[in-house]
């Protein structure tokens, strides 16, 4: 069910400007208008999530320590996973965004017969993410080319080293047979992992089906039914100096794949997609644990009814002076 | 300390450079033409195929030409007009597209592919008129 | 109770399966007296049942619950995060020890976290206000409340799916915030809220007011004195001392706490200590931490307020794993500065705690670390030959303080048989005895085992393959529940504390050749 209503979500997203372009021709609603309104409703959106998150305090030193804490100086430290420092936080959380540390800790739990509960290492989680994330991030990176001028050396590099192979004219680009190498893994995981199956949403389809429908249409567009690289770059240059004109392409795949990006970037910050600026956030990631070091405060700390010594010893001094121990007050 | 604004504002700041990249990076290099400024032929004006089609789909056609000339051994090809080419990169194309760097580089520079493997067998033309 | 066998027929880790009835005796705590919710000013006190269809919730609890939310989503930073930025990717689905010992998907963290993501998404985000159920926000119904009052109460606080969460993502959190939540509308459970008002009153979790505490000392020394033949000093209340200590209240009334207690004592003979036991600020542990940020610092204050009193420099504390969640990550926030003490330095070795430096509180496996890397003790590892040794690390003192070498090194040093579990079930990666975070109470007897069978399932495994016969730990309640948790799964493994090792191996000046071990047994069989 939750697949069937993400799939229909999709197929309605692509007939969106698949009869707007081509049937209508509205060129001027979905070369400019979507784009301007889903650039800025991500840019707003990413901040305004960002600062409610951070209008929140940290009220307690809370890391998850994966490793031995500072201690007596002869005692080796983890300074990554313990990290006392805030360098070995940066490090720590470097770790963590650009190769999802925590995740090659990932081990399956099995119960054999006899009652023996082991636990296998299973990498394949972190290698989907890690296609996926990467070949994302060296896609938008390329990107970059169509809408830098002149495009910088290390845009240059990378688009020239990703198409390497030289399979087809123009070159087939790897990160875009890996990006759908993870997606696919990603979602077959969904679909077929017994524990995955059943804590997935709909939620959780829909942004895999919507970034495999923007792979598949970039293929086609620049395989299938090519486009005016030209044209298109003048067009994006356009609208980021405010000076926007209607783009020329008329390629209706175009338009879709636009579309689908447009979603996309709408779509992230009031989704599960914010977690790509939520994890810097994360409070047990990002604290240094000295918590005994260092006095963390509480902005919102109040004061709270105690029992206090005076108040304890009333009660119990007659009991107190039978056993010879020490108080405060005689009577 | 426990909350981060010093930090929140910085990413955030660093989010907006990085997001708005095109923005100040072609304000700053000052190198956007309004239009690409092409050298084109003065004698032709118009392609072997029509010109949308030669800038989306040239490089099936030189590779379509390859294939032909080198491992088919087929020699001609038949135009948009209905005009019959000679299939020769040096002998078709380069004499009309004869400056390389005000035509090919152009495009490929400014959509930042590196020129194929075009030159590595043939020669760049270098002066009118001048072939090998 | 349920064989061994049926428990593990039950569970499916390949095909989840939602538990059909909720509050099934053996499987919930009951709920809190209502003697003890009014001590503590607890809201809507009431005797209730949790198996009673009505719960007798205040009739806007509704409002109260969505408020409270509110309140917190303000308050922490995690909650609205780690609500917000999950991508349900189910690493931590396997994990939680109550997913692998039940099977019920609710118990894979993901999904015990989506109790109240869903509720967080109906009321608190767009997204969910819009579209419902499509995108996973539900009603907040009395439902809900029982629902997450047996899930919330399913979870140890032990912090190991966070460690697998690539965006470190900590259930505990979680449950701190519903437990809180639950609280507002007065439902807790026995075995929370009858420690934290016993702690309020009299100083400790069980209750055991000044003149028993001094009597259970003197019976303690007594023993000291049979076994070692030597004179014992166990100070109380003694204003000037150097150090106060302060241990779990189980080590002086609980077995087998009580020999890591005689080890305590032998061990500030031994040296020397000038310090001083406390029974005013008698417990270490502090039950509050289950209950509410509130009650967690209406209980620890009492700490720094009798070192103040009594005038030491610095304070040592025992044996504790949530105990030394609280002073390793909360005590300094919620009741400090102690700027009238002085940063914690061995009068013995006279090595500073910098570690320690701002909290002024040093964790007594730190302490005795020390003592022993400077040969300050003297030690005779043949004494534990009786016991082939492996440690289980406590999740507080693992997961949320790194104090992992301190302990190995310890046993290693007083013990000739040492072995340690499988490496995925160790340190960082520990797994819970199924009884923390107060929910280790007889009724609920069938949920810990269950819950403690991967920890006790890795405790078979050394026993097979090295002949361990002792797992030692550095937890109070670690030490209440292994016992009855290995007798279930493993059987023929004892639990003791470290200092109960140390207490063994220790050789005391002026002592009697010592026949017996703490426990009274022979040295070696």
């Amino acid at each position: 069910m939750p697949v069937l209503y993400a799939s229909l979500l999709t197929l309605f997203l692509i007939l969106i400007p698949g009869i707007g372009i081509g049937l209508f021709n509205m060129k001027a609603l979905f070369g400019i208008v979507v784009l301007y309104g889903a650039f800025l409703i991500f840019i707003s959106g990413v901040i305004y999530r960002v600062i409610i998150w951070a209008k929140s305090p940290v009220p307690f030193s809370i890391p998850t320590v994966c490793g031995q804490a500072k201690s007596l100086p002869w005692i080796r430290q983890n300074k990554i996973e313990s990290p006392h420092t805030s360098w070995g936080v940066i490090k720590r959380m470097l770790l963590e965004v650009l190769f999802f540390r925590s995740l090659l800790r990932n081990e399956k739990g099995r119960l054999k017969t006899g009652g023996r509960l082991l636990f296998y290492r299973n990498l394949l989680l972190w290698f989907g993410g890690v296609l996926f994330h990467w070949s994302l991030f060296i896609i938008i990176i390329r990107h970059l080319r169509l809408f830098l001028e002149p495009v910088p050396s290390f845009v240059e590099f990378i688009y020239g080293l990703d198409g390497l192979f030289e399979l087809f004219t123009p070159p087939l680009l790897i990160t875009d047979l890996l990006i759908l190498l993870g997606i696919i893994y990603l979602f077959f995981r969904r679909l077929f992992d017994p524990q995955t199956r059943y804590i997935s949403i709909s939620t959780d389809y829909f942004p895999l089906m919507l970034i495999f429908a923007i792979v598949i249409t970039g293929l086609l567009i620049r395989h299938v039914q090519k486009v005016d690289i030209m044209g298109i770059k003048a067009f994006l240059i356009g609208l980021f100096s405010f000076n926007p004109s209607l783009p020329k392409e008329s390629n209706t795949i175009f338009y879709i794949h636009l579309f689908l990006v447009a979603t996309l970037l709408s779509y992230l910050p009031f989704s599960k997609l914010i977690h790509m600026a939520g994890v810097f956030f994360s409070p047990t990631r990002n604290l240094k644990n000295s918590s005994r070091m260092e006095r963390h405060i509480n902005p919102w700390d109040y004061p709270v009814l105690v029992h206090t010594y005076e108040e304890w010893e009333d009660e119990f001094r007659a009991a107190m002076k039978d056993v010879g121990l020490p108080v405060e007050k005689e009577n | 300390m426990v909350y981060d604004k010093g930090k929140v504002i910085t990413g955030l700041v660093v989010f907006l450079i990085i997001l708005l990249s095109p923005l100040w990076y072609n304000a700053l290099s000052g190198k956007v033409e309004p239009s690409l400024k092409l050298s084109m032929p003065k004698e032709e004006k118009s392609c072997i195929e029509e010109r949308m089609f030669m800038r989306s789909n040239h490089m099936d056609l030189l590779i379509k030409w390859r294939d032909d000339a080198v491992r088919k051994g087929i020699r001609t090809y038949k135009g948009l007009d209905g005009k019959v080419y000679r299939i020769s990169l040096t002998g078709t194309c380069l004499s009309c597209h004869i400056d390389k760097a005000g035509f090919c580089d152009r495009c490929h520079g400014y959509s930042g592919v590196k020129t194929p493997k075009c030159w590595d067998c043939h020669n760049i033309p270098k002066e009118e008129g001048s072939k090998v | 109770m349920k064989k061994a066998e049926e428990i593990l027929n039950d569970v499916d880790l390949q095909s989840p399966k939602k538990e059909e009835q909720l509050f099934r005796k053996g499987t919930y705590c009951y709920s809190a007296p209502l003697k003890h919710q009014n001590y503590l000013g607890l809201p809507n006190p009431r005797e209730w049942n949790p198996a009673d269809l009505d719960w007798k919730l205040p009739k806007n609890w509704k409002e109260i619950i969505l408020e409270g939310m509110a309140k917190l989503l303000k308050r922490h930073r995690s909650f609205r995060l780690f609500l917000d930025i999950c991508v349900r990717c189910g690493a931590c689905g396997d994990k939680c020890h109550f997913f692998l010992g039940t099977g019920d998907p609710n118990n894979m963290p993901v999904l015990r976290a989506e109790l109240i993501r869903s509720v967080y998404k109906r009321y608190f985000t767009v997204s969910g206000r819009l579209f419902g159920e499509l995108v996973g926000a539900r009603e907040l119904t009395e439902d809900v409340i029982k629902e997450w009052f047996y899930y919330f109460f399913q979870c140890t606080e032990c912090r190991r799916c966070s460690v697998y969460c690539p965006y470190g993502i900590d259930t505990c959190e979680i449950t701190m915030m519903v437990r809180e939540l639950l609280n507002l509308v007065g439902c807790n459970i026995q075995w929370v809220v009858e420690p934290a008002s016993n702690c309020f009153r009299t100083g400790n979790h069980l209750g055991v007011p000044p003149h028993a505490m001094k009597e259970t000392f003197d019976f303690a020394l007594d023993e000291i004195k049979d076994l070692t033949g030597l004179s014992v000093e166990a100070p109380i209340n003694r204003k000037g001392a150097e150090i106060l200590f302060v241990a779990p209240s189980a080590d002086y009334f609980a077995n087998p706490h009580w020999y890591t207690f005689l080890g305590y004592l032998m061990l500030f003979h031994e040296i020397g200590l000038d310090y001083t036991w406390s029974t005013y600020a008698s417990e270490g542990g502090n039950f509050g931490l289950f209950h509410s940020s509130e009650l967690m610092k209406r209980l620890n204050a009492k700490i720094y307020a009798e070192a103040k009193r009594l005038g030491v420099k610095w304070i040592l504390g025992g044996e504790c794993g949530h105990m030394w969640r609280v002073i390793h990550q909360y005590m300094d926030t919620m009741n400090g500065p102690a700027d009238f003490l002085e940063v914690p330095v061995s009068p013995i070795t006279g090595t500073r705690f910098e570690q320690a430096k701002s909290t002024k509180m040093v964790h007594i496996s730190e302490f005795t670390a020390d003592l022993i890397y400077n040969n300050k003790l003297r030690l005779d590892k043949t004494r534990n030959d009786r016991w082939v040794v492996t440690f289980h690390d406590s999740c507080n003192t693992a997961r949320s303080m790194g104090l992992l070498e301190e302990p190995r090194y310890i046993i290693k040093k007083v013990c000739n048989n040492f072995y340690e579990m499988p490496e995925n079930t160790i340190r960082e990666k520990t797994f819970c005895c199924g009884s923390g975070a107060g929910l280790g109470a007889d009724e609920n007897l069938e949920m810990r085992l269950k819950g403690g069978f991967p920890r006790a399932n890795a405790v078979k495994y050394v026993k097979e393959k090295h002949g361990v016969n002792m797992v030692a730990c550095m937890c109070a309640i670690d030490k209440a529940s292994l016992p009855q948790l290995l007798d279930y799964w493993v059987s023929g493994v004892e639990v003791c504390g470290v200092h109960e090792l140390v207490g063994n191996a220790l050789l005391m000046k002026g002592e009697k050749v010592r026949e017996k071990n703490l426990r009274g047994e022979p040295l070696t069989d």
